[in-house]
């Protein structure tokens, strides 16, 4: 994981002001959408080597939900977004 | 040729110029009955108790580094079976009974040290907790001990009991618990295996998976093309890659675990210590250095190295315990990747495909379970049926609602 965290709200901060949800490319089914559905979004996940989307909250600074995409490999941050922009909330 | 006291002495005077390579470095046939990839700790003991327990030889292990390059030459070496549950329980204490006998069966000097390992706890309700851990464990046949801080503080002198925030009240101790050499045990299986036909292939990383007719086939590595009858997954931390190749998606997600050594030091710690308060375990090797480590950074990666928060964690933890290891210098840190499964429990499992079984899912418990899970394993491919102590791990469970969650925490790959 990269040492520093561009937040769009306060510019780039250390990691350690950030704590990590998790997989952000997850999508919440309809509550009727089924045993299948409902399990794969509770336990399977992509776990991709290289870019992923993850959920990380500004915790020490701004407070909000951050969609963080990095390389698992390298660890390169590519873009920060907030959690509420379009296309972004999974 | 086998290891003794006898072929020692008798090496020496010859100039040790007898010894021969461990294992061979085979070309890959064309076909094998069956293929294992990945030659960490599991894959390479499910090759040694498919040739030695279920008879089947015409077996490769495919490794895409080196022996020894992964997990099993990057933890911290312990081995216990204290576990709560009904579906770990027997089957961590087959492992252990395994490592208590290992060294005679695959001859090679494992360097199993039952030195006991010490869980402490800090309040009333942790007693209890540990209380109740050490009474399933007794009554699963394992052994389990209480002790007061009293017997810990005769044991462990230089803890830190009267800690403001977290005094030491005592601990639950398995005297079989301990630590073994991690890369002798790679050596020793991947040797016990070469011995009776087994090809361990390195540097063959497995680039494909070709199927036909809904079986497997083959797969497609760096050295080209191999078929083989029956396939067996063991990758662990890349276990979602092999996956993907049969477009298995699986309920783990990849996280960086570090652990760390410090200086060589004069005998200080004779047993395997974890703080009850954090998470933090030590022991001492036989060098002298503190091998120790902490919980996962929390973030998925693939990369074998981690963060310096973690490393700035773990020292608190460690200096909470032991106020003495302010003053030890670490030498090394690393980091290794482990497949985090969704409760903290491994899988071993047939899949969707016919011929091709799963074993994955070993957080970051992996290392002790090695005996059990290469058995266990071997037994499933070669009899196409679970042994009965690895019967709660199968892959469906997470569906079925029958999660062996030993912490507690649910769906959470990072909290496990």
């Amino acid at each position: 994981m990269a040492s520093l965290i561009a937040c769009p709200h306060c510019g780039p901060r250390p990691k350690e002001e950030f704590t990590v949800r998790g997989d952000a490319g997850i999508t919440r089914p309809a509550p009727d959408a089924g045993e299948d559905a409902w399990y794969a979004y509770v336990y399977l996940r992509d776990n991709p080597r290289g870019r992923h989307k993850e959920h990380w909250h500004h915790t020490s600074g701004c407070r909000r939900w951050l969609v963080v995409e990095r390389d698992t490999m390298t660890h390169a941050i590519y873009k920060v977004t907030d959690a509420s922009a379009p296309g972004e909330t999974a | 040729m086998r290891y003794s006291a006898f072929s020692v002495f008798l090496n020496a005077l010859r100039g040790n110029k007898g010894w021969k390579p461990a294992w061979r470095s085979p070309v890959p046939k064309n076909h094998y009955d069956v293929i294992i990839i990945g030659g960490g700790g599991h894959g390479l003991a499910t090759a040694y108790y498919l040739a030695k327990e279920f008879g089947v030889t015409n077996v490769a292990v495919l490794e895409k580094g080196y022996i020894g390059s992964g997990n099993v030459g990057r933890n911290t070496t312990i081995i216990r079976s204290n576990y709560l549950l009904q579906g770990n329980n027997p089957f961590y204490e087959l492992s252990m009974k395994l490592w208590e006998g290992l060294e005679q069966d695959f001859n090679f000097n494992a360097m199993v040290s039952q030195r006991g390992v010490l869980n402490l706890y800090h309040s009333d309700a942790q007693r209890d907790a540990y209380t109740r851990r050490g009474n399933a464990m007794r009554l699963h046949g394992v052994d389990a001990d209480l002790l007061d801080r009293n017997a810990v503080r005769q044991m462990l002198p230089f803890l830190d009991f009267d800690n403001a925030r977290f005094p030491i009240q005592g601990a639950l101790m398995q005297k079989r618990g301990g630590t073994v050499r991690h890369d002798a045990v790679a050596w020793g299986y991947a040797r016990g295996a070469d011995m009776r036909g087994v090809d361990i292939i390195q540097n063959c990383e497995v680039t494909g998976i070709r199927r036909e007719n809904g079986r497997v086939v083959g797969v497609e590595t760096s050295q080209g093309f191999i078929g083989c009858g029956k396939l067996a997954l063991a990758a662990a931390g890349n276990s979602t890659t092999v996956a993907d190749m049969v477009d298995m998606k699986l309920p783990i997600e990849s996280h960086v675990l570090q652990a760390f050594v410090s200086e060589g030091l004069k005998p200080f710690i004779d047993n395997v210590v974890t703080f009850g308060a954090g998470h933090f375990y030590v022991s001492q090797s036989d060098k002298g250095g503190l091998v120790f480590g902490g919980d996962i950074d929390g973030y998925n990666s693939y990369a074998q190295r981690g963060n310096l928060a973690t490393v700035e964690h773990v020292a608190e933890a460690g200096v909470a315990m032991i106020p003495a290891l302010s003053r030890v210098r670490v030498l090394r840190s690393w980091g290794g990747v482990m497949d985090m499964s969704m409760d903290g429990s491994p899988i071993i499992d047939r899949t969707h495909i016919d011929n091709l079984y799963l074993n994955a899912g070993w957080c970051y418990g992996g290392f002790k379970a090695t005996p059990a899970s290469g058995f266990c394993y071997a037994h499933l491919i070669a009899r196409n049926e679970q042994h009965e102590t690895g019967r709660a791990f199968r892959l469906d469970r997470f569906a079925r609602g029958r999660m062996i969650d030993e912490k507690g925490v649910g769906s959470q790959p990072n909290l496990h």
